[in-house]
């Protein structure tokens, strides 16, 4: 599938994944990957955390946006902004003509009353934000680095719960919009993002269903991050190895290659058990990223996992399109 | 000498667990509730949400919100202890309605705060709350229990000090200004900020609907008196907390982005007074070295990566031959190990002279009674550096 024609079947994809699985790192290979095929990218923080903006060697985000990568003849330009609910929460205030008073309401702590009597009006203004940018057409791709996995589903389940809570007034008004726009595959779809280990793969699994059943979101194809590269080589026993090779090993160096090797065996076939299980129990396309042995994720690591994210969609079937699941 | 984390446990009567999620919290609160069981001690474990398989291990199928044995004959030639192995996990809500009903005058108060709306959504999603009832379940079980340890997971968190405040700030929250200000006596300059209270709330009821303004005024009123309770209450577990028997064992994983959270959580709960007490480090990466080899085979960063080197070298001269594969391989590992070192160097120092225990990533997963008897082995006694 073509890359631009991938990052652009809906204007926002929604990232999610549980902690530790390295989502935020998807993420902005992801803004790469869109970037350098000229599709004009916003990644979008909610937590405020700084994990994005290292990856990025740039400095920490905030409320304004910020250029990451400036447009030029290999990239359409990578802009990122922080969206918390405080701040999109006093937005909303201003905007609905309670400015005067908004300063009052949080002293007063009538704010935290607000938001623990209306559960998810702090989700619901932080999407309701998201769905006013993609409205403006500043963008041509808005990447949301979604809240860790379980909080997600309560996330993206917000418009829901609240358009039936409250009936009328801006609150509905603004559920109601956010639903239209996560239940349009045209405008909006999740991937999400997990490691191929168990714990996470379970997680994702539980996750990708109750999106689907409960918000009603168009789910995009699974990230699974950190796949360890197949080293066919490790299957011959290191001293026949060496034999093959015409090397002698020192002593005791056929021992220590046969443990690591082992010990790496060991976790690639754990690895492929749980894509093969994912490919059995949910069937959306993968899109496989490579281990990356380094400890410190940078700008080099950056462009060799857009490089992988690009060959990876490359490779998808033509057809696919965001909601469209006859294809697996 | 340091403590070993042997000794740690020995010496507490809690154990509290924190750290950010996904790094192993709860699967070591549960190895280190069943090392104290193995010990002959009688331990709880609170899990708050374990993944499925630990959850079966444990036998948490089904379990309400209090502690369940764990009977080790019941997995037939499994692992065996001589003290008892206890396990729940947290039931926000239900440990809130418990306390509900501790705090209120009658019943008749009780069942008018259940069955308020807006309280559903303070005991269902107001932040905090887990955390709150995270704490309020490890007074509960220790102080009114018969327990010789209670070890507590904590909620998955950004902020290192939920767990703490998180009493203090919903007894605050409970304690409400707002409606303070609506119930005020109406004269003078009180009444002056009453009139702006009463604009305050009908504007606010424009925006999100008069029915939920109407349930939070109802609930405070029937929560009227309760208030002291509750920040008594919260007081007490407070001071639990900083007792010498609580242990506060921080749980990271060796990452770059997990060791930076250990290290800002541990700030944390310095500024609050409280000390790590051991820093367990889940999933490192194994170090594989040839004890025959003439070269040096420290586990140092810069050694390591200096082997990596030269592995990869040696791979490339060798590139299209199985054995390159195998170097290919270990200095796969090499280059990890070297990097978590690094990371771990400022950790350690942050938290000193807490000890310091490494688990190295298993190549199995955690699924059953017998793995986590397998991860107390290795934490208890070979872990520790």
């Amino acid at each position: 599938m073509d890359p631009e024609q991938f990052f652009t079947a809906s204007g926002v994809i929604i990232v999610a994944g549980k902690g530790g699985v390295g989502k935020t790192a998807v993420t902005a290979a992801m803004a790469m990957a869109a970037s350098t095929s000229g599709v004009r990218t916003l990644v979008i923080e909610v937590e405020g955390k700084s994990g994005l903006a290292s990856l990025f060697e740039s400095a920490t985000f905030s409320y304004d946006e910020l250029h990451l990568v400036e447009p030029s003849e290999v990239h359409a330009g990578i802009t990122a902004r922080t969206l918390t609910p405080d701040e999109a929460l006093l937005d909303y205030l201003r905007e609905h003509g309670l400015q005067r008073i908004s300063k009052r309401l949080v002293s007063t702590g009538a704010v935290d009353l607000v938001s623990t009597a209306v559960p998810g009006i702090r989700d619901i203004l932080v999407l309701g934000k998201v769905k006013q940018l993609e409205r403006s057409g500043e963008f041509d791709l808005i990447l949301l680095d979604a809240p860790a996995a379980g909080h997600a589903i309560s996330f993206l389940r917000s418009a829901s719960g609240l358009a039936d809570a409250v009936k009328v007034g801006p609150i509905n008004a603004q559920s109601v919009e956010v639903l239209r726009l996560l239940h349009d595959p045209a405008r909006c779809r999740v991937v999400l993002v997990t490691s191929p280990e168990e714990t996470p793969v379970n997680e994702l699994i539980e996750t990708a269903y109750d999106l689907e059943d409960d918000v009603g979101v168009a789910l995009g194809p699974v990230v699974v991050n950190g796949v360890y590269p197949e080293l066919d080589g490790l299957s011959v026993e290191p001293a026949r190895a060496a034999q093959d090779a015409g090397v002698t090993l020192e002593p005791g160096e056929a021992e220590m290659l046969a443990a690591s090797s082992a010990f790496r065996a060991a976790r690639t076939a754990l690895q492929r058990t749980q894509l093969d299980r994912m490919a059995h129990e949910l069937p959306l396309p993968q899109l496989r990223l490579p281990y990356v042995f380094t400890s410190d994720l940078g700008r080099v690591e950056l462009d060799l996992l857009s490089e992988r994210v690009l060959s990876a969609v490359e490779a998808l079937p033509d057809h696919l399109v965001a909601g469209d699941r006859s294809a697996t | 000498m340091t403590e070993s984390i042997s000794g740690v446990v020995a010496g507490s009567r809690v154990v509290v667990c924190c750290g950010s999620g996904g790094v192993g919290k709860t699967t070591t609160a549960a190895v280190i509730a069943l090392e104290a069981a193995r010990q002959g001690r009688r331990a709880v474990v609170v899990t708050i949400d374990p993944a499925r398989r630990l959850a079966d291990a444990l036998g948490l199928e089904g379990l309400t919100n209090t502690p369940a044995r764990i009977d080790p004959s019941a997995v037939g030639d499994g692992p065996v202890w001589d003290g008892e192995l206890w396990a729940m996990m947290l039931d926000t809500k239900a440990t809130f309605d418990g306390l509900v009903r501790r705090y209120s005058a009658d019943p008749g108060q009780a069942e008018r705060i259940l069955a308020n709306k807006f309280y559903e959504n303070i005991s269902g999603s107001l932040s905090g709350t887990q955390e709150y009832m995270a704490s309020e379940k490890l007074y509960e079980l220790a102080v009114e229990g018969d327990w010789d340890l209670v070890v507590v997971d904590t909620p998955p968190t950004r902020n290192a000090l939920d767990f703490i405040e998180a009493p203090q700030r919903l007894a605050r929250f409970l304690d409400h200004r707002l409606y303070k200000m609506l119930v005020a006596p109406t004269r003078g300059i009180v009444k002056a900020v009453n009139v702006a209270a009463q604009t305050l709330v009908r504007s606010l009821s424009k925006v999100v609907g008069g029915d939920v303004i109407a349930d939070a005024l109802d609930f405070f009123a029937a929560f009227d008196g309760m208030e002291q309770g509750f920040s008594d209450r919260a007081r007490r577990v407070d001071e639990l907390l900083a007792e010498p028997t609580t242990a506060f064992v921080l749980v990271a994983s060796p990452k770059t982005d997990t060791v930076a959270e250990a290290g800002y959580f541990a700030d944390k709960l310095h500024d609050a007074g409280i000390d790590v007490r051991a820093l367990v480090v889940n999933r490192m990466q194994p170090t594989f070295t040839n004890p025959g080899a003439v070269d040096d085979t420290s586990g140092a960063p810069d050694a390591l990566r200096a082997r990596a080197g030269s592995l990869r070298t040696r791979a490339a001269e060798l590139a299209g031959t199985a054995l390159a594969d195998h170097y290919t391989a270990l200095a796969d590992a090499q280059v990890l190990a070297a990097g978590e070192h690094d990371h771990l160097s400022g950790l350690r120092a942050r938290v000193a002279p807490a000890p310091v225990a490494e688990l190295a990533v298993q190549p199995f997963e955690v699924t059953d009674l017998r793995s986590l008897s397998l991860l107390a082995d290795l934490l208890f006694e070979g872990g520790e550096r």
